[in-house]
């Protein structure tokens, strides 16, 4: 069974372990804006969204790259950048419609979630189980997925 | 089952690919029209800058990928199509017969209409030849002379200008890409070229090339010329259909498709930059050449093509770009729309701009410079319709806060 982030938006308290987890992890430093998962402020709300990649079904980020920098994980799932092949034409971040994989200027490549080979790093810092990797059927990522109509019916993988 | 793909590009790669998981005992032969093997335009400005090879280019990296997937790649240019016998005639008498046809031709410069384009030192910057060209050429000290600064001319300056050269681009209009950004974003833009070391020339459009002692001349009009080594013309791109001439097929600036990318002839598709789809924002037939776009509809053509019924629901205009370092982006009616409302900050010493476009609660439009985090989700909210409710009023009071709103709007998570 294939597993998946689980994001639970009300146990979160902002306390950030997550970025900076994913920073050290990726870039072993604990600068928290080169974080790949992000923890969303609503201060209205008091509400706080940590967010990240779903590994969408229909990869439109994958699909998109012009050089085949973008390979499916076939044992997490996770689409992976490769970094030496991707060349930074950003093509990948306007055509992923949930804004979850980022231009970094200093290595003139972009990023997303790899789900750390299977050991996400966010999920183990996370202090309150707000976010958590679970079997993928739990998450109602499904849903997520599906959001705004996407082509459910013509999936990527078809 | 015989299915022929005419042009290697994304969108023929990906039709190909498509073809192969959807149909597994299907024959597929893709031709690759300029003696290349499958190459992604889009990777022309890094090999300009050296960062990559010629490998690099390419849109499937391990060498065994098509005669994995047996997907036939054979070098030569379509001629024509004969739509009774179901053959594509590749000249010298050779033709390939097809049960069904994908045209994935894309699209080749227009080149401006003034004398002297035949002239040694006079060329594109569309395909990898060209881009061969330019890297001979292009030396230190070498004046370039680049008449364009659409999306294709501004991605392609900092290639150029990495190599050393002296460089002055010609803009008809008054504005740098004009079809993509604002005069605001635009000006950011230019200002940027500028602070560069670009000579950035507006309303100004060359009469004619000349050789006047080996050296290339730029007529520019009252008497003005500018010498140059090399004359780049990016002024645009216009679809690659002329073989289709006497063949039945309907063309309107690009070929004409339905929503299952057929052409007005049965069993033959169309996809890329050739084809002219329906834009799903503004619901008229136009061509929209981006790569996202190519890749979208080869793969709605192949599935159709292998009897799996699929729909393309449109598509509309976004960009990204980046010029000599500064990231900009574009998304749908960023011109905005009758009766909609706007908001926008600036920033420019930074070099920074947002410009968000709405139509009652719903964006439909965006330009950004100097904000590169999270761009995908402008897509998200144009292309899902997505009513922002409260948080439209929000995004007027604070338009950096598209992230939250999205979030809010289409994931209901706030
Ligand atoms: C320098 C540069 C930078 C770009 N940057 C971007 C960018 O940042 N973002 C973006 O979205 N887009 C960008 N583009 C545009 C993008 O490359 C095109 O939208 C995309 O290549 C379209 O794909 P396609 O498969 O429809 O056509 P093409 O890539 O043009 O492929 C068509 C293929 O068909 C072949 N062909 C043509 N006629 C025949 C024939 N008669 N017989 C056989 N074969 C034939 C051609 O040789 C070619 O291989 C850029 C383009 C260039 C040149
Ligand atoms: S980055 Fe976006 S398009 Fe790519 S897998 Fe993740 S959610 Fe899907
Ligand atoms: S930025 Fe890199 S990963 Fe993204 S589409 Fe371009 S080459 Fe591919």
């Amino acid at each position: 069974m294939q597993k998946s982030l689980h994001i639970d938006p009300n146990k979160c308290t902002a306390c950030l372990q997550c970025e900076m987890a994913c920073a050290w992890e990726n870039h072993r430093s604990f600068t928290i804006a080169k974080s790949r998962i992000k923890v969303f402020t609503f201060h209205k709300e008091g509400r706080f969204v940590p967010y990240t990649c779903t590994q969408c079904d229909e990869a439109w980020c994958m699909t998109a790259c012009p050089v085949d920098a973008i390979r499916l994980d076939p044992v997490t799932g996770a689409k992976i950048v490769l970094e030496p092949t991707c060349v930074g034409c950003k093509v990948c971040t306007i055509a992923c419609p949930f804004g979850t994989i980022n231009y970094v200027a200093s290595t003139g490549k972009v990023q997303k979630c790899d789900l750390c080979d299977g050991e996400p790093a966010c999920a183990k810092a996370c202090p309150t189980g707000a976010i958590t990797y679970v079997d993928a059927d739990w998450t109602g990522l499904g849903k997520m997925r599906q959001w705004a109509g996407k082509t459910d019916t013509n999936p990527a993988t078809v | 089952m015989k299915h022929l793909i005419i042009g290697s590009g994304p969108a023929g790669v990906v039709a190909a690919e498509t073809l192969r998981k959807a149909d597994p005992a299907a024959e597929i032969t893709l031709l690759c029209g300029e003696g290349e093997p499958p190459y992604a335009r889009m990777a022309i400005p890094y090999l300009l800058k050296g960062e990559i090879e010629e490998a690099g280019t390419r849109i499937r990296k391990d060498a065994d990928h098509y005669d994995r997937l047996r997907i036939q790649l054979v070098q030569a240019r379509a001629k024509g199509i004969d739509t009774a016998r179901r053959t594509v005639d590749l000249g010298g008498g050779r033709q390939l017969p097809f049960d069904r046809l994908l045209i994935a031709t894309g699209s080749h410069p227009s080149l401006e209409k003034i004398p002297g384009m035949d002239l040694p030192g006079v060329h594109s910057c569309w395909t990898l030849e060209d881009a061969r060209t330019i890297l001979a050429e292009a030396r230190p000290g070498t004046r370039i002379v680049q008449m364009g600064a659409g999306f294709v001319g501004c991605i392609i300056m900092e290639g150029l200008l990495s190599r050393g050269v002296d460089l002055t681009i010609l803009v008809r209009s008054g504005y740098m890409v004009r079809r993509m950004m604002n005069p605001t974003a635009s000006g950011l833009i230019r200002k940027w070229c500028e602070a560069k070391g670009v000579k950035v020339l507006t309303h100004t459009q060359p009469q004619g090339l000349s050789i006047k002692e080996g050296v290339l001349q730029v007529a520019l009009g009252e008497g003005r010329t500018l010498p140059a080594d090399l004359y780049l013309s990016v002024v645009g791109v216009d679809p690659t259909l002329g073989f289709l001439e006497g063949s039945g097929i309907e063309v309107g600036h690009g070929i004409l498709v339905d929503a299952a990318m057929q052409t007005s002839a049965p069993g033959i598709y169309a996809a890329g930059d050739v084809a002219e789809a329906t834009d799903c924002l503004t619901g008229q037939r136009r061509i929209n050449a981006i790569q996202p776009n190519a890749v979208e509809q080869g793969r709605i053509a192949a599935l159709n093509m292998a009897g799996k019924p699929a729909q393309f629901r449109g598509s509309f205009v976004f960009n990204v770009l980046t010029t000599l370092g500064l990231v900009s982006s574009s998304f749908g009616e960023w011109q905005g729309v009758p009766g909609g409302e706007s908001t926008e900050v600036l920033d420019e010493v930074h070099y920074r701009y947002l410009n968000l476009q709405f139509d009652g609660d719903r964006l439909v439009g965006a330009n950004c410079v100097g904000f590169a985090d999270h761009v995908g989700a402008f897509r998200g909210l144009i292309e899902g319709r997505v009513r922002l409710g409260i948080w439209k009023q929000r995004l007027l009071e604070d338009p950096t806060r598209i992230m939250q709103a999205y979030l809010a709007a289409a994931h209901r998570v706030a």
